[in-house]
């Protein structure tokens, strides 16, 4: 490839990563700061106003018993950002390592490893979930363990795959020859090839996680009253959707920018870990 | 008569990359012309040119016309009432080139009935009697075999048939033995030539080894960066070369001859990993001994030398006239250790080694199918201070026994003993001291050195690994960079940043980093352009004489190993069946496959090659998961062949020979019932 070529797709890869960063950045200001900036906390009730559409007093309009939409929205973004992303790094951890370890060392761990991966994916995740979620009833950071549960799977079976033929390498087997451990070359040689995979796929587990989260809430499995998420917000407003599109037009819209600044971010830092891409290099 | 005629073709890819920049070039009938080139040079551009096979986007120009018609600027329909019939091509690795889905008689036929129009029965009957004329064994029956079915070289036999079916005019051949084991690809050569001889077409021959051109072309073209540099006769290029280039390329090669001058590198490497070529004047300059400062005004054009046939592109050709003052004479090898053999200890003592794989069948049910006896009992030592080549055919189970040794365990059979410890009897932690005396040089380059890391962070490695504490490893880094002869520069710089040899380079220092006494090296020039070669094996040479180390080395080119080697052992499926001194072992192969082994390299001398047709092994390399019975050559075996004598033939068929010396005293052994070869 020559160089202008290989610049301009740097180029483009950064300013991805700038555009998505910026964005999360700003999410997370927005659902974290925004609070104190609004008039209205997610709990209070303002009997003067029942299911009125955006105003300078409620900016994003206020639902049937009179509760302001802004401040619904944000508390409900503050649920969502962090299970999002904590379920998407749970799982994608989880799933690089069970696919090293089965991967590298082959034989019995593969098998056993392999197996339990198998049996998760066999199982209805979207059921057990919803079965179990309510009745642990250990709240949001249950569910986030639960959702990264069944998340990993199919990430695992792709690493392990990855990591196989990674293994049979010269330079793998030149490190080994050196004497190197099998932590070690897991770290230094393993992983980092695998770090746009997982990259990519961590970033599209927020999207999944924010989404699987959003969906079980819709259905009342999810964040449980009176906490609340976009999910719940989105489930409540859907049936007058037409009519106050403000009740989750604001909270589908969030959800969905959530999801792009992630992806953004995600895309354009593999391409920017990629080294044949790496400027200033004949 | 000139069948096929290419005048000032120029391809220039997508990105503006040229890579055949003005060629001419004329075939006749009856006629081969070699082109020969380092990779990159633009040789495989120039035949995918002529055969209308480059990618959209890609710009030719200029003319190429077979049989006064001209092909360039037809549309692709049009070419492929061409290709395949008047105008026919051979490919370098004829798996990817066959469709795997049909039987390869019907893959024939198809060609015959498509541009002949012959029925389906005809078709058939010419596909299997073309399949006799390329000496593929039970035609009828092959015939209906899938591509998957055949051997390599066997394959190619029926690439070659494909080609001729339709009485082509000219054939383009791409490198079209270079996948292939030496003795299969005399075989193959051979079959070309019947090929030629039944058609009388044309052939380009399109390779990078200067020995398949010495024995087969008429006429040669030496490429360099998309021109051609240099155009004659074989015979009087191979004598009196005038272009510093095709010069160095032939001083760059190995020889297998016992007199032949040492190779000489050529500094440097062409090609877009090393910043490109120069944009005006001689492509050449930058690597050439000869350069003056004409060399930079213009690109020379291709002048008459000597006879009117001869052209080289060279400003400079007064310096050429006397080829061997061209390039500096490489410095004198090393002296060799005055120790005698016997009184040196031994590093490395592998006995009886074993590497059987299972062969399992079905995937529900798992049942043992067989064995694959890759290392089948091999027994060599190596001594402190010499190298000892293994070499062999694809399969022959080299590279297994390397790795079996590089992982310092007990072996399934046998034993392995590095500086007298028993690889068997080590802990994890002795195993792990044990490793910095033993490293390996691995093949390909481009594999061996992780394309995330620095060249810095590559080295530096086995040392973090070792706990050699930060403080020394940057200093030792630069070391290393030195002693392999790399710029300090080079240490920020990842893999694909530098050329095929600089990488080699690094593999090997990263091999130095822990100052090991033995280096197990596999192929460690085999994927390098002989110009490149030759630097790395002095390098390896030097490496030796200034560290004491000890070398064991797995070749297939023997050639390499005679100038690397002190010892050779050959060795054939899973076995070892000549082992001794180089000189003797070259001199007077006793064993009939060493003595085929070395008939079958072609040598860059066409005088020579001319004269000397030897008949080339017959079969393919063997299947290693046969029960062997007997000799493992016998199958193959010339001596076994043309005997009559019954009791002779049935100790070959019942007893596995067992290695003995011959002659007695001189460290040499040989596993062959019959060592003297001789007729009863």
């Amino acid at each position: 490839m020559n160089r202008p070529g290989r610049t301009l797709r740097g180029l483009a890869a950064s300013r991805r990563v700038v555009i998505g960063a910026s964005l999360l950045v700003l999410l997370f200001l927005l659902a974290f700061a925004g609070p104190y900036l609004a008039p209205w906390g997610w709990e209070d009730t303002d009997f003067t106003a029942f299911r009125e559409p955006p105003s300078t007093r409620h900016w994003f309009g206020t639902t049937q018993s009179g509760r302001d939409v802004f401040a619904l929205t944000l508390r409900g973004m503050q649920k969502s950002l962090v299970i999002g992303l904590l379920v998407a790094v749970l799982s994608t951890a989880l799933a690089a390592l069970v696919g090293m370890v089965a991967g590298y060392l082959g034989g019995w761990p593969d098998r056993l490893l392999m197996w339990g991966v198998d049996l998760l994916l066999v199982l209805p995740a979207f059921l057990v979930v919803a079965v179990l979620a309510p009745s642990l009833g250990g709240g949001w950071p249950l569910l986030v363990l639960l959702l990264a549960a069944f998340l990993w799977m199919i990430t695992a079976r792709v690493v392990r795959a990855m990591t196989i033929s990674l293994r049979e390498r010269e330079y793998v087997l030149a490190a080994r020859f050196g004497g190197a451990s099998t932590p070690w070359i897991i770290r230094r040689h393993i992983l980092p090839h695998l770090a746009s995979l997982l990259i990519v796929d961590a970033g599209l587990n927020v999207s999944v996680a924010i989404m699987a989260e959003s969906g079980l809430s819709y259905f009342g499995f999810g964040v449980q009253p009176p906490d609340i998420s976009l999910g719940t917000l989105i489930a409540d407003g859907h049936g007058t959707a037409t009519a106050y599109p403000w009740l989750s037009g604001f909270a589908a819209g969030l959800l969905v920018l959530t999801v792009l600044a992630v992806n953004l971010l995600g895309d354009g830092l593999r391409d920017l870990l990629d080294p044949t891409l790496e400027k200033g290099t004949p | 008569m000139t069948v096929l005629e290419v005048r000032d073709l120029r391809v220039t890819y997508p990105r503006g990359v040229r890579a055949v920049r003005g060629v001419d070039l004329s075939v006749g009938r009856g006629e081969v012309l070699g082109i020969v080139g380092e990779s990159g040079s633009g040789k495989s551009a120039l035949a995918l040119a002529t055969l209308g096979l480059l990618p959209p986007g890609t710009r030719v120009e200029g003319s190429v016309r077979l049989r006064g018609r001209e092909l360039l600027g037809r549309s692709d329909a049009e070419l492929s009432r061409v290709r395949g019939k008047d105008l026919a091509m051979v490919f370098q690795d004829p798996l990817s080139a066959l469709t795997p889905v049909h039987p390869v008689g019907d893959q024939i036929a198809e060609t015959i009935r498509v541009h002949a129009g012959a029925t389906r029965p005809a078709a058939r009957a010419r596909a299997v009697e073309l399949l006799e004329l390329v000496g593929i064994p039970d035609a009828a029956r092959r015939a209906r075999a899938y591509p998957h079915e055949f051997s390599g070289g066997m394959r190619q036999r029926v690439m070659i048939a494909m080609a001729i079916a339709n009485d082509p005019v000219a054939i383009v051949c791409d490198e079209p033995t270079t996948a292939l084991d030496v003795t299969i690809q005399a075989q193959v050569l051979e079959v070309l030539r019947t090929a030629k001889e039944a058609t009388g077409a044309a052939i380009v021959l399109i390779t990078h080894d200067l020995g398949v051109v010495a024995g087969f072309a008429d006429r040669v073209m030496v490429m360099y960066a998309g021109r051609a540099v240099e155009t004659g006769p074989v015979a009087e290029v191979y004598a009196r070369p005038r272009m510093p280039y095709t010069i160095g390329l032939l001083q760059s090669l190995p020889r297998i001859e016992p007199d032949a001058p040492r190779p000489v590198p050529i500094d440097g490497a062409g090609g877009i990993s090393t910043g490109g070529f120069p944009a005006t004047g001689c492509p050449f300059a930058p690597r050439c001994p000869v350069a003056v400062s004409r060399c930079a005004d213009t690109e020379p054009p291709p002048v008459p030398v000597g006879t009117p046939a001869h052209t080289a592109a060279c400003v400079n050709l007064d310096a050429t006239g006397d080829p061997a003052r061209v390039f500096p004479a490489p410095a004198p090898p090393p002296a060799p250790p005055v120790v005698p053999r016997h009184e040196r200890p031994a590093v490395l003592e592998v006995e009886g080694l074993v590497r059987h794989h299972p062969l399992y069948r079905g995937t529900v049910l798992r049942r043992r199918n067989g064995t694959v006896r890759a290392v089948d009992g091999v027994s060599f030592d190596v001594r402190a201070g010499e190298t000892l080549g293994l070499v062999g055919e694809s399969g022959c189970g080299k590279t297994t026994a390397l790795m079996e040794i590089l992982r310092l365990t007990r072996p399934q059979r046998g034993t392995v003993r590095l500086f007298g410890r028993d690889t068997a009897a080590l802990t994890a932690a002795e195993r792990k001291a044990l490793r910095r005396d033993v490293q390996v040089v691995f093949q390909d380059p481009f594999a061996s050195l992780d394309p995330r890391m620095r060249v810095a962070e590559i080295l530096a490695e086995p040392l973090l690994v070792h706990g050699v504490p930060r403080a020394r490893i940057d200093a030792r880094v630069r070391e290393l960079l030195a002693l392999v002869g790399l710029d300090p520069a080079h240490a920020a710089r990842h893999p694909h940043g530098l050329s095929g040899g600089q990488r080699q380079r690094v593999g090997i220092a990263r091999a130095l980093a822990l100052e090991p006494r033995l280096l197990l090296l596999d192929e460690p020039v085999a994927s390098l352009d002989v110009s490149v070669q030759a630097g790395i094996m002095a390098l390896l040479e030097e490496l030796r004489a200034r560290l004491g180390l000890a070398y064991l080395f797995v070749a297939h080119d023997l050639a390499v190993v005679r100038l690397l080697a002190d010892r050779v052992a050959v060795m054939y499926r899973g076995r070892i069946v000549e082992i001794g001194p180089v000189a003797d072992v070259y001199g007077a192969p006793v064993h009939p496959y060493t003595r085929a082994l070395l008939d079958a390299v072609p040598r860059p001398d066409p005088h020579r090659e001319r004269r000397r047709r030897p008949a080339p092994l017959p079969g393919d390399p063997p299947d290693p998961s046969e029960q062997p019975r007997g000799c493992r050559f016998r199958a193959r075996c010339p001596s076994y062949a043309a005997s009559a004598d019954a009791a002779w033939r049935t100790l070959c068929e019942t007893d596995e020979p067992r290695p003995r010396p011959v002659p007695e005293g001189t460290g040499r052994l040989v596993a062959c019932h019959h060592p003297e070869g001789g007729r009863p």
